[in-house]
């Protein structure tokens, strides 16, 4: 049995993170490939239905990013999303969700070695927290099914 | 409490035409309270008002079948205004189209008709989480994270998707619903762990710094879940981390911002 090889999803903002992101792939720096990236218009967008959505696929980690406070494309839609984050997070905590499985981060256009650091620790720390069994064995269904297996999983 | 008072205010307003229908509690079967929808003058003895009156009859209002029936006026415990006003910021109810006969605590029936006499109506009283409501919090809150986990496991898995909860807020009026979307499903449809986590994960986030904790969801929930804590709890951090609604038009801390908003885990 190889490695434990996580499944993370990033949602990020088309202005800064995404720009980040490529950035990293210009200037050669390598990071970790466990990352899928999504790209929104704004972290504004980034709905927590979203990230719900991604554990319930079968992510092991969840990064959102955008732009840094001050930055925002569209002036204000980060801070929106701030505050929308503390809520959620706090509502996750006191469901005693595992947070450690959710990452947030602000990482400009220019960052883009910021990026693949923070893609990289997140990858490890993930890596050592294993799959996310709390979540996946919230469905019966796909508990019974082998959880991770790709072909028994629900096409939509 | 005062019942002939209520009942001489009630007519009052239906013989004059102020209001079309009286949204009220009356006597329902088994020693119960049910809303009754009084249109006619003569029908005002079937209010009744006692310690069962406490359902959250703001919910009717934003209802079609009850819009048909022209100018409400609602007998309202201080909850039930709470609601009221929320609905009125969010501009579900217009101002001067509703009387509210609002009733304290102490029996006291005030006659409310407009958006600016029920805000000092209710502002008299703090809106506040009892005590027994915050020793129940920080109960959970003092669970480390697995059996926080593990209690909502027990807690939601009674879940049966009935949406007794949705149906009875009076804050959830939206004519269509995300649990109803299924182009893209955002929530698992069968009453499962991970569709009930999901559905009340969102209620409670649609729900954040709205919420008036009338304690209807509780209350109207078959399998006897206490989901009022985890909107109670949304309040407690909204209100800590945001600071109360610093004006009238801030009516969804959501709904906007604070540059200086303090967080310490976005990095």
């Amino acid at each position: 049995m190889s490695e434990f090889e996580p499944k993370i999803i990033a949602f990020v903002c088309n202005w800064c993170t995404y720009a980040g992101a490529d950035l990293t792939g210009t200037s050669r720096i390598k990071y970790e490939p466990n990352v899928r990236i999504i790209k929104n218009t704004c972290t504004g967008r980034i709905d927590f239905m979203m990230i719900l959505k991604a554990f319930a696929r079968g992510a092991d980690g969840v990064m959102v990013s955008g732009c840094h406070p001050n930055d925002c494309h569209y002036t204000s839609g980060n801070f929106h999303a701030r505050r929308r984050w503390i809520v959620f997070k706090n509502l996750l905590e006191f469901l005693g969700f595992d947070t450690r499985r959710i990452y947030f981060s602000w990482v400009s256009a220019a960052e883009g070695a910021k990026w693949a650091d923070v893609v990289n620790n997140f990858v490890n720390n993930i890596k050592k927290l294993g799959p996310f069994e709390d979540y996946k064995n919230l469905n019966p269904v796909r508990a019974s099914l082998g959880v991770l297996n790709e072909s028994a999983r629900p096409q939509n | 409490m005062n019942l002939q008072d209520l009942k001489t205010k009630a007519q009052k307003l239906l013989e004059s035409n102020t209001v079309n229908v009286i949204i009220g509690y009356g006597q329902g079967s088994g020693g119960e309270v049910r809303p009754v929808f009084i249109r006619k003058p003569a029908d005002i003895d079937k209010l009744v008002l006692n310690d069962k009156c406490v359902q959250n009859l703001a919910v009717y209002l934003t209802k079609h079948e009850i819009k048909k029936l022209g100018k409400p006026g609602i007998v309202a415990p201080l909850p039930v205004t709470r609601a009221i006003y929320q609905l009125m910021l969010e501009k579900q109810i217009a101002d001067g189209e509703i009387v509210v006969l609002g009733i304290k605590n102490n029996g006291i029936i005030t006659e409310l008709t407009d958006n600016k006499s029920i805000r000092s109506f209710i502002s008299d009283v703090p809106s506040e989480l009892t005590s027994e409501e915050k020793a129940r919090l920080s109960e959970i809150k003092s669970l480390s994270q697995q059996d926080k986990w593990r209690y909502w496991d027990e807690e939601l898995s009674a879940c049966i998707k009935c949406y007794a909860c949705k149906s009875s807020c009076p804050l959830c009026y939206c004519s269509r619903c995300t649990i109803e979307c299924n182009q893209p499903q955002w929530i698992s449809v069968p009453s499962h762990l991970l569709g009930n986590m999901e559905w009340h994960i969102m209620r409670a986030m649609h729900l954040a710094g709205r919420c008036v904790n009338c304690g209807e969801c509780a209350r109207a929930c078959p399998m006897g879940i206490p989901l009022n804590l985890l909107t109670q709890r949304l309040s407690e951090v909204i209100e800590k981390t945001f600071g109360t609604s610093e004006s009238a038009e801030a009516f969804y801390p959501l709904s906007t911002f604070n540059v200086n908003d303090k967080e310490d885990f976005i990095r």
